[in-house]
């Protein structure tokens, strides 16, 4: 079966390399190197369909262990870039793209590679919580399931350890067996957190957490979020300049298919260099 | 419009319900004992029976009926089910209401239910039994009758055990050991050794044989040694053999907790008993069971094959020209009208698959075909072939409807496909696999054409079911509610006597796929519970 603790780096990259590059015509700025690189990606482009292109020439690395947060309008491919770090648009027929993206230095595209041993290194929360129709234990355990644990020891371990980590624990661990339809929408947000951090996943995404929940559930997961990043390297999509600013460390711009500027969060907000970013941060776009 | 359109449905409503009421009514009627009216008829009556003026019976119908223009425009009449077929030899008589003189409803006359020639109607004499003639006015006449047809009944059950279960399994010993025996002449297998064991074997099977067939004939022999003395309406005395009884009552004593007990025990015995007399008296039992058995293993066949047909065609196939001529045949294979697949289920399971089987696995049997004639396996399979579009569709739809976000959270949980499909995808349409099945049993359990040709029979001497190994005989033929309709309403010798056999045929029958598809949506109802999230 499938180790269900983190693999040893396949290919740890020990290139020097500078924490921010951006596209070429955004220019990079030369911030200190701090922690390798984790999520590289380099020139790349994404089609849904060969006329339709949602990624232009993306190139940019995405740091261990730190929150990194992509803002932009609707419609500007920050999630689709998502999607492409675990390979989730694989499902939609017809998509194409150039360039590459490794992930601890292996290239994603790689025909070699099996999609689902990526998988099973990147942990996904998605915008809609999503718990299976099944109880709010078997949700947890499911990635473990999959691949083969059948160990109860194990299993109970890493319920108590995951429902922990996404702080449900105390508000279910009398309710395990229960289905986890009977949860709150912030209960079922931070279970889904909990199933996509039960395989101890190297990197965490999450597609806009928090867009339907409440302030309190969503403080909570931002709290959360914060926490998470001592283990993992979390990437989030979100709408809300705000959350972008309170919890993540470095910031991505995005606009019409286009990494605009990404730096650090505190100098993307008050410092950026690009007017289109400063306009939309301030409220005059998007 | 919405008028328009409310109406229409209320119509349809409106029809339904009749036609439900309608089948309600007279299939419930005929359990029901009614009164027995004695009728005496006026000088010259064309009802009278053989030439005597007074007759009696239940009055089954009173309608209207137009006569010639001097006597008036219309008439009434009735028609009065006067039984004793071996007498008058039919059962049912016209009688004009203005050729009544007399009504009467007397407290002494019996209806006997007979093992032949339908009921009898009467008054009773007396009983001849070994000991002596007992007169019906004598103190003791009731309890002793009662004694006799009871004794009869269990006598009769005696006889049916013996000559079905025990000469039954004697029977299928001496079949298992000639087909063992021609086995080995056809492997060349044969020793002298082997041909006297079975000789050996077969004589004493035969011995055993004809001591029971002894012990049933001296049974048979007591059943005729009574005699039940009876007096017709009409006034002429007649005897039967009192072993041929198997109930009797006074319709026009008993009372109303009285006829109630006696219709359901009429309904139990329907539900129960094996058809006598052409299937226009005794039970339905077979046929319930083989409708059952056949459904179910139409059922068993149809969910795989078409469940797995639908994953295919949603999950895995590239949608496409192809795919999209695949799924317009599926869905015009349900158009298709049955009696062709009873065509095709004879010539490709009957003829080829079971033909083929036979003459791999049983050549010993032939020319007698096993598998290569009608049997319910053949028509579970003939249904299924002809309902599994109704799944494949239902099943399609409730995959299509299974939330994105659920399959690519089991995805991005680093699920395989096929994983996903089996932990998220299948639980989730479950609800609609089993409305598919739903469909699909209201299809097939109310179906006849195709069976006609596949493995339903008149008269089945054996249910599918029983305790001689293997238990599941899939290659017999079988009896089936709907045929049963088609057999006694069309074919009986005796329309009018089966009519109300009929009525209550086609009740059950409604009433079984009710129950099948209630089940199956309770069962459906709980599935949906658990699993609240899905949209089927």
């Amino acid at each position: 079966m499938e180790d269900i603790h983190p693999a040893p780096n396949l290919d740890p990259m020990s290139q020097p390399s500078h924490s921010v590059t951006s596209a070429a015509e955004t220019g990079a700025s030369a911030a200190p190197i701090r922690k390798k690189d984790y999520i590289q990606v380099r020139d790349f482009s994404f089609n849904y369909t060969p006329a339709v292109r949602v990624l232009h020439g993306i190139t940019m690395d995405v740091p261990e262990n730190e929150v990194t947060a992509f803002i932009g309008p609707s419609g500007c491919g920050k999630t689709t870039l998502l999607r492409n770090f675990n390979r989730m648009n694989d499902l939609i027929d017809g998509i194409s793209h150039e360039g590459t993206i490794t992930v601890n230095g292996q290239d994603i595209f790689d025909p070699n590679l099996e999609v689902i041993s990526l998988r099973k290194r990147i942990g996904m929360v998605f915008q809609k919580s999503n718990p299976f129709p099944k109880s709010i234990y078997e949700n947890v355990v499911y990635s473990l399931r999959v691949a083969g644990q059948r160990n109860k020891e194990v299993l109970d371990e890493v319920v108590e350890r995951s429902l922990k980590g996404a702080a449900l624990w105390e508000e279910v661990k009398d309710r395990l067996q229960q289905s986890a339809l009977g949860l709150s929408g912030g209960q079922m947000q931070r279970l889904c957190i909990a199933r996509a951090i039960a395989n101890q996943p190297h990197i965490l995404l999450m597609d806009e957490p928090c867009s339907a929940l409440d302030p309190i559930a969503t403080a909570k997961v931002e709290e959360l979020i914060m926490e998470l990043k001592k283990q993992f390297t979390v990437v989030i999509v979100t709408h809300n300049m705000q959350q972008a600013a309170r919890i993540s460390d470095r910031t991505a711009y995005f606009y019409l298919g286009r990494l605009i500027e990404m730096d650090q969060t505190l100098k993307i907000f008050n410092n950026p260099q690009k007017k289109e970013t400063e306009d939309y941060i301030s409220g005059r776009l998007g | 419009m919405v008028w328009f359109s409310g109406m229409w449905l209320g119509i349809g409503l409106l029809m339904i319900v009749t036609l439900l009421g309608v089948i309600v009514k007279n299939g419930l009627s005929i359990f029901w004992p009614s009164r027995v009216m004695e009728v005496e008829l006026v000088e010259g009556s064309p009802a009278a029976i053989q030439g005597a003026k007074v007759l009696a019976g239940e009055v089954r119908k009173i309608q209207e009926k137009s006569v010639q223009a001097e006597k008036g425009g219309t008439a009434r009449e009735k028609q009065l089910f006067v039984g004793n077929r071996d007498a008058f030899g039919f059962g049912f008589r016209y009688v004009d209401e203005s050729d009544i003189a007399k009504i009467s409803y007397p407290e002494g006359i019996v209806l006997a239910e007979r093992v032949e020639y339908g009921d009898l109607i009467g008054y009773p004499v007396s009983l001849k039994l070994a000991t002596g003639e007992v007169k019906a006015d004598s103190a003791d006449f009731t309890a002793l009758l009662e004694q006799t047809v009871g004794a009869g009944n269990a006598r009769r059950g005696e006889i049916e055990s013996i000559e079905k279960d025990q000469i039954g399994k004697i029977n299928h010993r001496m079949g298992v050991l000639r087909l063992s025996q021609r086995k080995a002449e056809l492997d060349g297998k044969i020793t002298e050794d082997y041909r006297t064991e079975i000789a050996a074997e077969l004589a004493e099977l035969q011995r055993r044989y004809e001591i029971l067939a002894g012990k049933a004939a001296a049974l048979r022999a007591e059943q005729k040694a009574g005699l039940f003395v009876y007096r017709l309406p009409t006034g002429i005395e007649r005897e039967i053999p009192a072993g041929d009884l198997m109930q009797y009552y006074y319709p026009n004593q008993i009372g109303f907790f009285g006829r109630v007990g006696h219709f359901f025990s009429e309904i139990w015995h329907f539900f129960s008993r094996e058809p006598r007399e052409a299937n226009t008296e005794g039970g339905v039992f077979p046929a319930i069971f083989g409708t059952f058995v056949m459904t179910l293993l139409m059922s068993v066949a149809v969910v795989p094959f078409g469940v797995i047909a639908a994953i295919y065609l949603r999950e895995y196939s590239k949608q496409g020209p192809l795919v999209r001529a695949v799924r317009i045949a599926v869905n015009n294979l349900a158009g298709v009208p049955s009696i062709v697949f009873g065509v095709f289920g004879l010539g490709f399971f009957v003829y080829f698959v079971g033909g083929s089987i036979d003459s791999l696995f049983f050549p010993e049997r032939l020319p007698t075909p096993t598998y290569g004639t009608g049997g319910i396996l053949w028509a579970a399979l003939t249904l299924a072939l002809m309902t599994v579009p109704v799944v494949i569709v239902s099943t399609e739809e409730a995959i299509a409807a299974v939330s994105r976000g659920a399959r690519e959270a089991s995805l991005a949980a680093g699920a395989s496909k096929w994983q996903t499909i089996q932990r998220i995808v299948l639980p989730a349409s479950v609800p609609g696999i089993i409305t598919g099945l739903v469909l699909a049993m209201a299809r097939g359990a109310g179906e006849v054409a195709p069976l006609m040709l596949v493995g339903v029979v008149k008269l089945a001497p054996t249910l599918p079911l029983d305790t001689v190994a293997p238990f599941i005989h899939l290659e017999r033929k079988f009896m089936h509610l709907g045929f049963h309709i088609y057999d006694l309403g069309f074919q009986s010798p005796d329309s009018e006597a089966a009519k109300p056999m009929v009525f209550a045929t086609t009740l059950l029958l409604i009433a079984l796929v009710v129950v099948l598809n209630a089940s199956a949506i309770l069962l459906r109802e709980k599935l949906r519970r658990r699993y609240a999230s899905s949209a089927f």
